[in-house]
């Protein structure tokens, strides 16, 4: 009988409570273990907007991106950076293992420019990864930046300010990033296909992780 | 051997009209010494009871509006060669049938059209594209389909006995002779070719001569008939005039998408892409507008081509109305033509060319870029902008952060809770951009990690970087 319910229970169409959905997810792994197990797929989600709410700059929002950004430049596809606040440091980029030739950098006038910018990336199909730093952001733009990134699937990631995290927003992921005396700490805000998550304490440095206590722990499998 | 003939039988119209997208009454009139007749009009300027054969004067006493334009030969040569280089895309055999025919020979490339009823509908198409109604026909012999194609037949054959049928249904007057010999025809009471072929061909010789024999015999491919193939001209150029005064530059994309097929036609012929091409636009008393395209990468697509070309005229000003426009490729280079994969492994992948363009084209050449490193110890000068996609080697360096500020920023010492380093940057004394730098990593009040340093001239703090 029971092997008869773990079968039945292999269905794709069954979601248990204490899993993350798995099905039709294409990830990128972050490279932090630790986040990729809260994430659904097991990573950044492609083909979908990811939304990084960040206090202040210099936090290590980048840092967080980096070993997803190395593998995505492996691959054919650009990595645009769409009006970036500061200039990317290529030194940087190249000693962490960034193929340059892969970065696609786009610094428009004006805050319409951009949007359409990241749009144009997010839906041509031929970015790997777009990251974006956009004004004055509304549903309507939002929603066809998830669109562009779907039909592009491409991964997309906008960084905001933490003040939005009120907002409401079709990305697909949302992550608020902490700085905390012991590290970086990531709040899933909101994740396809799973409750709330626990914030996640990243060394970036050291790549070492730790987890805040856990307060609810669902049991993996019903005795 | 398979031969498709294209009859263009309102060239002449066509030349004037299909620059406007709204038709407009508009009449072709011959002149023979002071008398002058409408020799073509189009449907708008025939709806109002305007007749071919009519005086120019009754036809304008009857339509107030209507347009004449005298006929146009050259233009109407340079319009047949303009389409055969079109027709380049489909076969590298094209023949032209002046003054407003072309006989295309297909029998080698059906299959790359995945076949003949698929050809004649991408012709069909690319044809109405460009503003040419014509009329078809596909036989095996060149003459044949062009005798059947003026006819108006439509008719595709593959069969000799069917050919040799329909061949002598048509009526003599389409045959290629004098006028003597197709009214003598008429009055022996020989209305169709069948007829002629009746009457003994001994007699018919020593009356009309060899060439009436001789012509039907070529139709029916009893007689060869050599044909001299198009060769396409070294250079790419085609103008257009428009029908009206265009002011505004967005207006002259319906136009100017008229020519472009022909371009790509052209370039296939040749095997090769255009790399740059330019939209010459006339005005009436200022000097022209010279509207300059380019590409990454030689490109024949069509569809790139009119991308680059509205976006490019969504942001172009005119000074002036424009009367006329001209297509010139001005940088043509050859192009290793892919093969089609045998099991059509098509990959869903984008064009990264193609976003690089329309980037380019928007946000100005400047505002796309790569990133490079550049050997410099001064923090500012060791990275710089390049080319997107230019390919860079980068040498490991000591810790750097990952945002550079552009200026470095005016800082207090006192905001900092923890620092390391110094790491000390003195360089530069050769080119007066001298720097004597302390560099530490420092951890601000509010948990951003940055990149400082003090400069020993003045003793100043300032930001330079965050370590994001």
């Amino acid at each position: 009988m029971k092997t008869s319910l773990d079968f039945v229970l292999q269905h794709s169409g069954i979601w248990r409570g204490d899993q993350l959905a798995q099905a039709g997810v294409e990830t990128l792994p972050t490279g932090y273990a630790e986040l990729d197990e809260q994430l659904p797929g097991g990573g950044w989600p492609r083909g979908a907007l990811t939304e990084i709410l960040i206090e202040r700059e210099g936090i290590g929002e980048l840092r967080l991106l980096l070993p997803a950004l190395v593998q995505a430049s492996q691959q054919s596809g650009w990595l645009a950076w769409v009006s970036p606040p500061h200039v990317p440091y290529a030194p940087t980029l190249a000693a962490a293992g960034v193929k340059l030739q892969r970065l696609l950098l786009a610094r428009p006038q004006s805050a319409g420019d951009a949007w359409w910018a990241a749009e144009q990336a997010l839906r041509s199909g031929a970015c790997s990864a777009v990251l974006a730093w956009l004004r004055t952001p509304d549903e309507r733009r939002m929603r066809r930046l998830q669109l562009g990134a779907e039909s592009g699937s491409a991964w997309g990631v906008l960084f905001r300010s933490a003040s939005a995290a009120q907002e409401r927003s079709p990305a697909a992921l949302r992550l608020r990033l902490e700085a905390t005396d012991s590290g970086l700490a990531v709040h899933i805000l909101k994740r396809r296909g799973g409750h709330l998550g626990r914030p996640v304490l990243l060394d970036l440095d050291g790549k070492s992780v730790r987890r805040t206590p856990s307060v609810v722990q669902f049991p993996r499998k019903v005795a | 051997m398979l031969w498709v003939a294209l009859n263009f039988p309102a060239l002449s119209l066509e030349i004037f009209s299909r620059a406007a997208s709204a038709p407009e009454p508009l009449a072709v009139f011959e002149r023979q010494s002071n008398r002058s007749w409408v020799l073509v009009c189009n449907e708008a300027a025939s709806g109002l009871g305007v007749k071919p054969g009519m005086p120019v004067s009754a036809a304008q006493a009857l339509v107030s509006n209507l347009v004449v334009r005298a006929r146009d030969l050259v233009a109407e040569h340079e319009s047949l060669t303009g389409i055969a280089a079109w027709a380049g895309r489909f076969t590298p055999a094209v023949s032209l049938q002046p003054p407003d025919g072309l006989l295309l020979e297909v029998s080698s490339c059906l299959r790359l059209h995945r076949g003949l009823n698929n050809l004649l509908k991408q012709l069909r198409s690319g044809l109405d594209e460009m503003g040419y109604a014509a009329n078809h026909a596909c036989v095996s012999t060149p003459h044949a389909a062009w005798l059947l194609a003026q006819a108006g037949t439509g008719a595709v054959i593959r069969e000799q006995a069917r050919l040799e049928k329909m061949i002598g249904a048509l009526p003599v007057r389409l045959l290629d002779q004098p006028a003597e010999t197709i009214a003598g025809l008429e009055m022996l009471g020989a209305h169709t070719v069948a007829d002629c072929l009746r009457l003994p061909s001994v007699g018919l010789a020593r009356r009309f001569g060899r060439s009436l024999l001789d012509e039907v015999e070529r139709a029916l491919g009893r007689r060869p008939e050599p044909r001299e193939f198009f060769v396409p001209p070294p250079s790419f150029e085609r103008r257009l005039e428009l029908p009206a005064l265009v002011h505004e530059a967005e207006g002259l994309g319906f136009a100017a998408r008229r020519l472009l097929p022909e371009l790509e036609g052209y370039l296939s012929l040749r095997q090769a892409g255009v790399l740059e091409f330019e939209l010459v636009c006339h005005h009436e008393d200022v000097p022209d507008t010279v509207v300059k395209l380019g590409f990454v990468q030689p490109t024949r697509s069509l569809a790139r081509m009119q991308l680059l070309l509205r976006e490019t005229l969504a942001n172009t000003q005119l000074p002036a109305a424009v009367h006329t426009i001209v297509l010139k490729a001005t940088r043509i280079l050859a192009q290793e033509v892919k093969n089609a994969d045998l099991f059509d492994a098509h990959t869903e992948e984008g064009d990264g060319e193609l976003l690089l363009e329309r980037l380019r084209i928007r946000l100005g050449r400047d505002a796309v870029s790569g990133i490079s490193p550049a050997a410099d110890h001064r923090p500012e000068l060791a990275w710089k902008y390049c080319e997107a996609g230019e390919v860079v080697t980068a040498s490991p360096g000591p810790q750097r952060p990952l945002w550079l500020l552009p200026t470095p920023l005016r800082c207090e010492e006192d905001r900092f809770v923890s620092r390391s380093g110094p790491e000390r940057i003195e360089s530069g004394w050769w080119d007066g951009g001298d720097v004597t730098r302390d560099y530490y990593v420092a951890q601000h009040r509010n948990g951003s990690r940055l990149w400082v340093y003090r400069d020993l001239s003045n003793g100043e703090w300032y930001v330079h970087g965050l370590f994001a």
